[in-house]
């Protein structure tokens, strides 16, 4: 079973044991792995192979397994496994959440959450780690407190200190840790001050097959990249904040702000963060900006079937429409495609049956579209079902929802900073049945 | 580094573990070379060496390399002793690195351990709270029994530290220690006790999470702390917020009664379910009238909602759970939405939060009917999400919808995932019993079904129509017919005994086919599956009693093959059917029964999810999603017929700590307001008075910490300090309003007035308006309990100063005093108060603030309007203005209808003081919190007749706005402040020394202030 040896090896364990998450491993496999408490011994591993080896695909392993002594909590993320051990009741929410704050910091330290980067930081791993979660209680997991505790590793660094000797551990207790505003670093300096927010909005969409809209919303978010000195309080306010209708705040959001004016007031983080989350209201309609026409069909007792998409603007905004890509997962049966892009290109991969088709950009005068021919297994019976059709598009400088930020303004430092705001639409989980 | 992985490989064995160590040499030694040189007799020789060496690098680089091995779960356990003499290394990497490998082995290498304790000892007094806490952290992983005592009083200490970060650290290490040693429970909960007390955000998640796993039975210990604990809950990071959310929801079903009527079901709920919020309350608490609910469960109810808006959906799951189980059910219905949100997470968040939503959508359709199409599947999801998924829209179903609902289901059918289009099946047959409108529809469905090519949607469909059939006495011959025809074809075992069953009950009314079928089966009996064989049985059995002639020597036949069937389980059957059908001698009175036995009327099986038993498990809990009892799962109790006594969660000083809040009182925000008017009225407006901010600025991070070192003075400091707190919270809020709406505080007034009116609990004579005559004479009649209350200024100085001369404002003149009283505009706001004169001949029109320039954080109230000001009149207005507690400036420009004249407020530092009356024995033990870094002094020198009581007072009190505590020594004097903005206390004492000399002490934690109050005090005491 080479699939299954392959996921095995790509296991990253954290295995987190105790009254709540104690004893712990995060672990590479072959191993590399933290205790909290009392040592946990490897073989309770097993039980979650035996889980992986069962589900098949790693989408399906349940992200909770319970073993005669204890219970096993993992997440998938980026190729590996974060698992953790817990042996007594605890919300399985507090778990997962926690399991992927360790993913984000991994990937905020080393660029990459992958099991390279973590054999690679093994020591830095094991400190984070130890800031983290003490017996088994999560204890520092903003990323700006830690990496005053730990500076992350940068090339500059690690060759200064294999010379010096000097640590990337840091002696004192970061400020923010004892404050009310934990997530800020003390002593922030910057020479250009810049502020930037990406507002981010997914359209998630189910269209059935005669192009009418199942199932339609808005999922946007504010990722905000913020590099201001000292102490700097925000304001950031919308022309038309009613369309929110629900939002998660980052904790340093006023929340009391946010209600009676609907403004959004804050001491921003350092560095990047996700300000807010939010759902346009489901009563607004949402404007799907491409169509798809599609044709599949598979010939009864041949071998072989028909393909054929096309894709089209249908409200745009008067934005092109780009980085336009067609997923599609044909059924078990197809063994090859044979097909003619008019734009772009596409590959078929046999193995898993996944059909990409990466289209760009679309220009109205000359619609992009997909046909040909699709081989069949023969002598296989025809597939009933047509595969649905997984579509990727990207729109700059729109929020679909009409969301526009009216103004920031700062207090609280003299300086002015830079300030931008940027807009993109994007493609979420937008799927056509066909 | 090779000849550590053999000996790896020795241990493990196996051919896996070879890789594993080479995988490991390239990995975590840096320097490789070594590898090549070390022999296998002298493994980690090296290392030693290494560690052994003078160079810190040297050392740094070995532990990393330790530390490697560990975290590749070598053992690594030989090295102790040369590890363990570094602990006291001074390189803080080396010392943590250190820290680590002595958690992991101390427990295998007792004796050796040992060593190291003396150097946590030590470092436990360190000067550094961070090096204070690591050790602690360490000392008290390290699991060995014998220094469990050290461990004992590391914790004590550690809980009266200073440091709020230390004493979280201490709550951490009391789990560690009862773990090692449950015989300490008994000292462990006193210490729990007394951190429970502690105000800071930061130690309230540990010292709660050491509650639930020390003594979570102890609820007792949760009364005093349960408001407190409501209103901090915000301000508390995440995790906290879980832990807390859950154990104040088991506390809350022990200490409150239902607020869930009679009736108050689904109907209600889906009703509710459309209007806004603000209705839904309206009309939850129109109905809810003969029953009031406790304001204290009010007070959780309504403190956890800003939370469901977390980013962590731990907290949002935790909200939501918290709703389910102590809400009323009319208000529970905004949890849905986001719960809802969370479905955008990952994978595995969704599939916690999908059975959840499962379990309650079965008891409260309502609650996320509305959300429907949120629930559909999506051909991407993995496959457990997709089955949940399905789950919920069963639930879900109605009338109303199930036609969407199919048109849906039909799609999942032919989807490729096959065991969700299984789950689809059985889904369509809940939807036909369950909605009896559409259960013919359905059922046509299921039958074309039996025509698909794919053998496991053919196998469910029939298992569901089995079901399906069953449950209704209606004749569907036309379908046995059809289903009997698919013997032939159908290989599932499920699928063909459901067949055989139906036609053995139905055989009566297929009397055709019934022998037919039976001739079939038996010839292929042996190679039926164990399951099959079993219908086959049965059915047999069936016909030979309804049928005999035709079918006896089939029945024969088959059950002779059972006889000497490999399956005990069938031979079983088959003398258990012998005996009963086949009449003999032997066979006795039952044989006689065997038609009513085998053809009795069977109950139909009942289509339920299989989520209908998970309600038992408190909602977002390990045990409820796997659906067992996990280990130290916390049984949610019912709601108790009669609530215990509510009186146990009041705080002893709650009548001062009330009277002390004249301009928080102008703001219904003040949390601590919500114990007292908890009304009908309150509730209606709870979405605007909504509980504290979670974000707040940087002056309340000061707020927090003040509050828990203030305040140590433990029970008696608790009311007055939580009222600060509550202030902050409130004027924080004000400034969030913007500057200073004077309408809106009008407004507010009058809120609280009514809502005050209102309240049961408070003993004490209401006035919103703030006049410090009234406080104080309530103050001298109680007990003088609270440290931090503050009492009226013992002296006023007539003292004022210009803020703009008669010649620059051209002919406006305006002077500024402070009146030393509670600021009216807010309670961190210092009243200030202006005197305008017009000295020219003309009127002066419209006199008012134009722009401010105030440095960062400062706030300032402005006076309304002056439309004119007669020639030679003159006019006193006040202002508030928050000086964040710095004498820095607050410029801002005095405006005519004509002219702007930039003017400056700068305050005297005593002039940030608002007085407090305080014991000499609390001043003693607030004196005693504050010491160290906290303390100025320095010596004065002066004449005798200066140091006379009556003078130093009289200096004092001119200088800054203090309190004079009374004093049982003639030769000391002590005087007592908080500072306006953060409620910092300033304690003054000038104590009399021989000869012309005198020590003059100031304890604050805010230091600078203190130091320029020493300046400023010091001059003045030393004139004559």
């Amino acid at each position: 079973m080479p699939g299954v040896e392959v996921t095995t090896q790509r296991l990253c364990r954290a295995t987190l044991r105790g009254p709540w998450l104690a004893a712990g491993i995060v672990a590479l496999h072959p191993m590399s792995e933290k205790h909290w408490k009392s040592v946990v011994s490897q073989s309770v591993c097993d039980y979650f192979f035996e889980a992986q080896e069962k589900a098949a695909d790693v989408e399906n392993v349940p992200p909770v397994i319970s073993t005669p002594h204890h219970y096993l909590i993992s997440i998938y993320r980026d190729k590996l496994f974060f698992v953790s051990v817990i042996q007594t009741e605890v919300p399985p929410l507090f778990v997962i959440e926690f399991l992927h704050r360790v993913a984000d910091t991994f990937q905020d330290y080393f660029g990459e959450c992958s099991e390279a980067a973590i054999k690679d930081n093994v020591v830095i791993v094991y400190e984070l780690l130890e800031e983290m979660l003490d017996n088994g209680f999560p204890l520092a997991t903003e990323s700006n407190i830690l990496k005053e505790l730990i500076k992350p590793p940068t090339i500059l660094r690690s060759v200064v200190n294999s010379i010096t000797g000097s640590s990337n551990v840091g002696d004192t207790l970061p400020t923010g840790q004892l404050s009310n505003i934990p997530w800020r670093r003390a002593g922030v300096k910057y020479t250009n001050n810049e502020a930037y927010f990406d507002v981010v909005e997914e359209i998630d969409a189910i269209i059935d097959k005669s192009g009418s809209t199942v199932f339609a919303e808005i999922q946007g978010v504010i990722d905000a990249c913020i590099k201001l000195s000292g102490m700097p309080d925000l304001s950031l306010s919308f022309m038309n904040p009613r369309l929110l209708d629900d939002v998660s705040f980052h904790p340093c959001i006023r929340f009391k702000r946010w209600e009676s004016e609907r403004v959004l007031s804050f001491i921003p983080p350092d560095g990047n963060f996700r300000l807010i989350s939010y759902r346009v209201s489901s009563q607004n309609l949402v404007a799907i900006p491409v169509y798809v026409k599609h044709s599949i069909s598979f010939k009864e007792n041949s071998s072989c079937g028909r393909f054929d998409i096309t894709i089209g603007p249908k409200q745009n905004m008067g934005k092109t429409i780009e980085a336009i890509t067609v997923t599609v997962h044909m059924p078990k049966v197809v063994l090859n495609m044979n097909l003619t892009p008019t734009q772009g290109s596409y590959t078929f991969d046999p193995v898993t049956k996944v059909l990409t088709w990466d289209v760009g950009k679309i220009t109205p005068q000359k619609l992009p579209s997909l046909k040909g021919l699709v081989n069949l297994q023969s002598g296989a019976p025809k597939p009933e079902e047509n595969p649905s059709l997984n579509i990727q598009f990207k729109i700059q400088q729109l929020a679909i929802s009409g969301l526009k930020v009216n103004r920031l303004d700062m207090y609280g430092e003299k300086y002015k900073p830079f300030k931008g705001v940027k807009y993109v639409t994007k493609a979420g989980k937008f799927q056509v049945r066909t | 580094m090779s000849s550590n992985s053999f000996a790896y490989n020795e241990q493990s064995g196996g051919g896996e573990a070879t890789e594993l160590g080479q995988e490991a040499t390239s990995t975590i030694s840096p320097s490789g070379a070594f590898g090549l040189f070390s022999s296998d007799m002298k493994k980690n020789e090296d290392l030693k060496q290494m560690l052994e060496s003078n160079k810190d690098s040297a050392k740094l680089d070995a532990m990393k390399r330790i530390v490697g091995m560990i975290a590749k779960g070598k053992n690594a356990s030989e090295l102790f002793p040369a590890v363990v003499k570094n602990v006291a290394s001074k390189n803080i990497e080396i010392k943590k690195l250190v820290y680590v490998y002595l958690v992991r082995y101390a427990e295998e290498q007792q004796d050796l351990a040992l060593l190291s304790i003396s150097t946590f000892q030590r470092a436990l007094k360190d000067p550094n709270q961070l090096i204070r806490a690591s050790a602690l952290r360490v000392l008290s992983s390290i699991r060995v029994p014998i220094i469990v005592p050290i461990m004992m009083l590391a914790i004590k200490e550690a809980s009266a530290d200073l440091s709020p970060y230390v004493r979280k650290n201490a709550a951490h290490a009391i789990q560690k220690l009862y773990s090692l040693d449950p015989e300490q429970k008994e000292m462990l909960i006193e210490i729990i006790e007394k951190l429970l007390k502690d105000k800071s955000t930061l130690v309230a998640g540990s010292v709660v999470m050491a509650f639930e796993e020390v003594c979570p039975d102890r609820i007792d210990l949760i009364h005093k702390n349960y408001r407190k604990l409501c209103n901090l809950l915000v301000d508390v990071e995440e995790w906290g917020q879980v832990v807390i959310i859950h154990m104040l929801t088991r506390y809350a079903r022990t200490q409150f009664v239902s607020p869930w009527k009679e009736g108050d079901g689904l109907e209600d709920n889906e009703k509710d379910f459309y209007d806004s919020d603000e209705e839904q309350k309206e009309k939850a608490d129109k109905r809810k009238r003969p029953y009031t609910m406790d304001p204290d469960h009010r007070l959780l109810i309504r403190n956890t909602k800003p939370l469901l808006q977390s980013r962590n959906a731990a907290v949002v799951m935790a909200v939501a759970q918290l709703y389910w189980h102590i809400a009323p059910k009319s208000e529970a219905g905004i949890i849905s939405k986001s719960l809802v949100r969370l479905l955008r997470s990952n994978r595995e968040v969704q599939y916690i939060v999908l059975q959840n939503i499962a379990t309650m959508s079965i008891q409260r359709k309502g609650m996320f009917e509305p959300y429907l199409k949120s629930f559909y599947v999506r051909s991407t999801d993995p496959t457990m999400i997709k089955i949940l998924k399905l789950e919920i829209l069963t639930n879900l179903a109605n009338e109303a919808n199930i036609s969407t609902l199919l048109r849906e289901f039909q799609t999942y059918v032919k989807s490729q995932d096959k065991q969700f289009a299984a789950a689809t099946i059985q889904t369509i047959g809940r939807c036909a019993t369950s909605i009896t409108e559409v259960s013919d529809t359905c059922l046509n469905g299921l039958v074309c079904l039996l025509s698909n090519r794919d053998e496991i949607v053919v196998a469910e469909s029939v298992v569901v129509i089995k079901k399906l059939l069953q449950m209704q006495p209606i004749q569907h011959g036309e379908i046995i017919k059809h289903m009997a025809k698919l013997l032939d074809s159908i290989t599932v075992p499920v699928a063909r005994a459901s067949i055989l069953w139906l036609i053995g009950e139905n055989c009566e009314r297929v009397p055709k086919i019934a022998p037919d079928v039976l001739r079939k089966t038996a010839k292929s009996f042996t190679s039926e599956d164990d399951l099959v064989k079993l219908q086959i049985l049965n059915l047999g059995a069936k016909l030979y009693l309804t049928n005999s002639k035709q079918t006896k020597l089939l029945t024969q036949y088959i059950l002779n093959l059972g006889k000497y069937d490999q399956n005990y389980d069938i031979r079983d059957r088959t003398r258990f059917i012998r005996q009963l059908i086949v009449p003999n001698e032997k066979s006795g009175a039952l044989s006689k029964y065997a038609k009513k036995i085998f053809l009795a009327q069977k109950p139909a099986p009942l289509l339920e999810s299989p989520f209908k038993d998970r309600d038992h498990f408190q909602l977002g809990t390990l045990s409820h999603t796997l659906n067992t009892k996990a280990t130290g799962y916390l049984e949610l109790s019912n709601w108790p017929e009669v609530a215990p006594d509510p009186s146990v969660r009041n705080v002893e000083v709650i009548e001062l700590a009330k009277e002390w809040t004249p301009a928080g009182k102008a703001k219904k925000e003040n949390p601590d307001e919500k114990f007292y008017s908890e009304s009908e009225e309150e509730e209606d407006s709870s979405e605007s008075s909504s509980d504290s901010e979670s974000a707040s600025g940087s002056e309340s991070g000061e707020d927090e910490e003040e509050d828990h070192s203030g305040d140590s003075g433990e029970d008696s400091g608790e009311s007055g300090s939580e009222s600060e707190a509550g202030k902050g919270r409130a004027a924080k809020h004000a400034k969030a309003r913007g500057k200073g709406d004077s309408k809106d505080v009008d407004k507010e007034k009058e809120n609280s007035k009514s809502s005050e009116s209102s309240s049961g609990e408070s003993s004490s004579i209401e006035e919103s308006s703030s006049d410090s005559e009234s406080e104080s004479e309530s103050e001298s009649e109680s007990e003088s309990r609270t440290i931090t209350k503050v009492s009226t200024p013992v002296f006023v100085p007539g003292k004022t100063h210009v803020l703009l001369h008669r010649m620059s404002g051209k002919g406006l003149a305006a002077h500024y005093f402070f009146p030393r009283q509670p600021c009216i505009f807010g309670d961190k706001m210092v009243s200030v108060q202006i005197t305008l004169n017009n000295t020219t001949d003309q009127k002066i029109e419209n006199i008012h603030v134009g722009g401010k320039k105030l440095p960062m954080g400062m706030q300032m109230h402005v006076f309304n309007p002056i439309e004119s000001l007669e020639p030679a009149g003159s006019i006193t207005v006040s202002v508030g203005i928050d000086f964040c507690d710095s004498t820095q400036t607050a410029s801002f420009q005095l405006c005519t209808k004509d002219d702007c004249f930039s003017v400056n407020i700068q305050p005297p530092v005593g002039e940030l003081l608002l007085p407090v009356a305080m014991s000499e024995k609390d001043f003693k033990k607030e004196q005693g919190m504050l010491s160290g870094m906290n303390e100025t002094s320095t010596t004065i020198i002066a004449a005798p007749q200066n140091f006379a009581s009556s003078v130093i007072l009289q200096k004092v009190v001119n200088v800054a706005n203090v309190g004079v505590v009374p004093s049982g020594q003639d030769n000391v004097h002590r005087f007592a402040a908080k500072t306006v903005h953060s409620g910092s206390l300033m304690l003054v004492t000038v104590e009399l020394k021989e000869g012309s000399t005198a020590q003059l002490i100031i304890n604050t934690e805010k230091t600078v202030i203190g130091s320029v109050l020493l300046r400023e005090l010091k001059p003045v005491l030393s004139q004559g």
